[in-house]
């Protein structure tokens, strides 16, 4: 402080004593590193090598997309009664996507055989499930809490009713063998996905227990079940099971995919969950304590929020791996929504050379729309978190 | 053991014959201390010494194998309603602060008078934001630990362990995990707690506010009480070799 001040006025100080006597003009970056020009050479042009990538890429992208797009708009079939309409004929010898195949065999793909008089059913249940999603899903909706109940404990409740139906209230009872499409699809993997969390929550605190029979216990059925694949447990469920407990007790065959599917699911789940836990340093769990919350305080009011709201990326992430193993399901006899599209191109009604491309790029489309929801929700709860934003 | 709801003759903590193992090493022998209301007991001593052990046997976050420990008159036992009821009397602050970083600085403050000691929301907004407002921080009720620096969080840490109106309140390490220039908010706000007559037990190495605050400093080495004395004959006439080597390191 009381060394003599420099005489320098220069900006450059390199050694000895400095002190600055204007500050340092801000300047505009270098032309080439900004804007569009800038872009094109940072991200496709850095260097040799990159660039040839990016031609190559630009070359298959080029030779891929238009045939697509011919097959799957400029040349598709959109409307039409039957087979007729999507064969290849002198007046239209390209056909693309026989799309009007979707659209007449749309009602089955959706709701499989569940009768036509009690459709309404399934709408209103789809329509619950989404307003429960968007619910909970939307961090800063209100009441999350009542969400939370209203998922997890209202809407299983009330669908039952709904689609299997309730006879007090005049719902007729749709036996499940009824039940097919999207309709299974969405149910098996809803009742996956509300009935493997608070499982997996209680089994990953399980593995973490200090009683060493319930560590033990917890630490077999996660290993077991995660040593084992999905196939596994639904072939278990449906044929096994059978075997053991008498005709008249033994659940229907949904029933028992879906307890299948939920057992296998809480196990990765608790993994998962575990995974949170771990994450939440001991000093959480000091503070918690010195102010004199019980264990189960601490859990619900300081763990679990914090280690669920880090897990949610990874716990999207098993919601939709098992959204699609639920295709699974249609190995024990059970019709969802890729066995609907099955049986319905192999309709005699709607043979073509095209019927089996369009169906599954069809099922393709509505499963990577799906996933691709799930995945890129997840990645901006990632966003949020790494920003450390608060919550 | 008398479970008076803390009569002022009874001292605020009690220690006899504490013994304390991680596995085969020997962390805590024979402890001994009686800490008396109102008295403020700075302890120090070279890391590894087991003072922040000691600390954490008071309010069982450790468990110990021999002796035993008084907390306002109710004995230390496995009991956990026991624990918990000790737990509400003893405020802890901890070296890193340990916020609840999901939660606001008025929540961090009103979670356990709501939930332990079953006030109601209203009352244990107002009760926080006068312990808020202590530490010299209302304007950041509504904000996240995250968005404080590391004084203000912990003083908000201070005020949400007072919001449990505690009978005592120990601080483990408070500065230690500070900026050096946050290292004064935290104090003067100890040094203000100080004077309003709190029972306090403080590990620091904060040799000034020992100083200027404590009754009586205690030294520990090797997981022993070595040397406690006032801080005046502490400084000026240490007694044992232990304790002239340590504060011939500390105080230049």
């Amino acid at each position: 402080m009381d060394a003599p001040a420099p005489a320098l006025s220069s900006p450059s100080a390199g050694t000895g004593a400095y002190v600055r006597a204007a500050p340092a003009p801000f300047m505009p970056p270098p032309p080439t590193t900004v804007g569009l020009l800038g872009w094109i050479r940072a991200r496709l042009f850095p260097g040799i090598g990159s660039g040839v990538l990016t031609v190559l890429i630009a070359a298959a992208l080029i030779w891929i997309i238009p045939p697509l797009i011919d097959f799957l708009l400029v040349d598709a079939v959109w409307t039409g009664a039957d087979r007729e309409a999507c064969l290849p004929s002198p007046a239209r010898p390209e056909v693309g996507a026989c799309w009007a195949f979707i659209g007449d065999r749309f009602n089955y793909i959706v709701y499989g055989s569940y009768p036509i008089a009690g459709r309404w059913r399934v709408d209103v249940f789809f329509a619950m499930l989404a307003f429960g999603t968007a619910w909970l899903a939307w961090l800063e909706a209100p009441r999350r809490d009542l969400g939370a109940i209203y998922f997890f404990v209202v809407l299983p409740v009330a669908s039952f009713g709904l689609l299997h139906g309730f006879e007090p209230i005049g719902l007729a009872v749709v036996d499940t063998e009824l039940w097919g499409g999207m309709m299974v699809t969405v149910v098996v993997a809803a009742v996956g996905i509300v009935v493997s969390l608070p499982i997996g929550v209680i089994l990953a605190l399980g593995r973490r227990s200090r009683l060493p029979a319930v560590r033990l216990l917890s630490t077999l059925f996660i290993e077991l079940v995660r040593g084992v694949p999905l196939i596994t447990v639904l072939f278990m469920a449906s044929v096994m099971l059978p075997l053991f407990v008498p005709d008249t007790w033994s659940p229907d065959k949904l029933m028992r995919a879906l307890v299948g599917v939920a057992l296998f699911s809480s196990a990765y789940m608790a993994e998962v969950v575990r995974a949170g836990l771990q994450s939440i340093p001991k000093g959480q769990y000091d503070a918690a304590h010195a102010l004199g919350l019980s264990y189960w305080q601490s859990l619900r009011l300081i763990i679990l929020p914090q280690a669920l709201t880090v897990t949610i990326p990874n716990i999207v992430n098993s919601y939709i791996a098992l959204f699609k193993d639920t295709t699974l399901v249609f190995f024990v006899g059970i019709f969802d929504f890729l066995k609907t599209i099955e049986v319905a191109r192999a309709d005699p009604k709607w043979a073509t050379p095209v019927t089996s491309a369009t169906g599954y790029i069809f099922a393709a489309l509505v499963y990577f729309a799906c996933c691709y929801a799930m995945s890129s929700y997840a990645s901006r709860i990632e966003k949020r978190l790494a920003a450390g934003e608060k919550r | 053991m008398s479970v008076s709801e803390g009569a002022t003759d009874t001292p605020a903590v009690e220690i006899a014959g504490l013994h304390k193992w991680f596995g085969e090493f020997h962390v805590l022998a024979d402890i001994n201390l009686k800490v008396g209301r109102g008295e403020r007991i700075v302890i120090c001593g070279p890391s590894g010494s087991g003072k922040s052990t000691l600390l954490r046997c008071i309010n069982r976050l450790e468990d110990f194998q021999r002796g035993e420990i008084v907390v306002d008159g109710m004995l230390l036992t496995q009991d956990i309603r026991r624990v918990d009821a000790i737990r509400r009397e003893v405020g802890m602050v901890f070296q890193h602060f340990n916020l609840f970083p999901h939660l606001t600085v008025l929540e961090n403050c009103t979670l356990a008078p709501i939930q332990v000691r079953g006030m109601p929301k209203r009352e244990a907004d107002e009760h926080a934001m006068h312990f808020l407002e202590r530490v010299k921080i209302p304007e950041q009720a509504g904000k996240y630990p995250n968005q404080l620096s590391g004084g203000q969080q912990q003083r908000v840490a201070i005020a949400r362990a007072l919001c449990m109106s505690p009978k005592l309140m120990m601080f483990d390490e408070p500065t230690s995990a500070l900026d050096p220039e946050m290292v004064k908010e935290v104090l003067d706000t100890m040094v203000a707690l100080a004077h309003d007559g709190m029972t306090m037990l403080v590990v620091t190495h904060e040799m000034t506010f020992a100083r200027q605050v404590a009754n009586r400093i205690v030294f520990m080495d090797a997981g022993q009480i070595v040397e406690v004395n006032a801080p005046e004959p502490f400084f000026a006439n240490p007694q044992h070799e232990r304790t002239k080597l340590f504060l011939s390191q500390i105080l230049h």
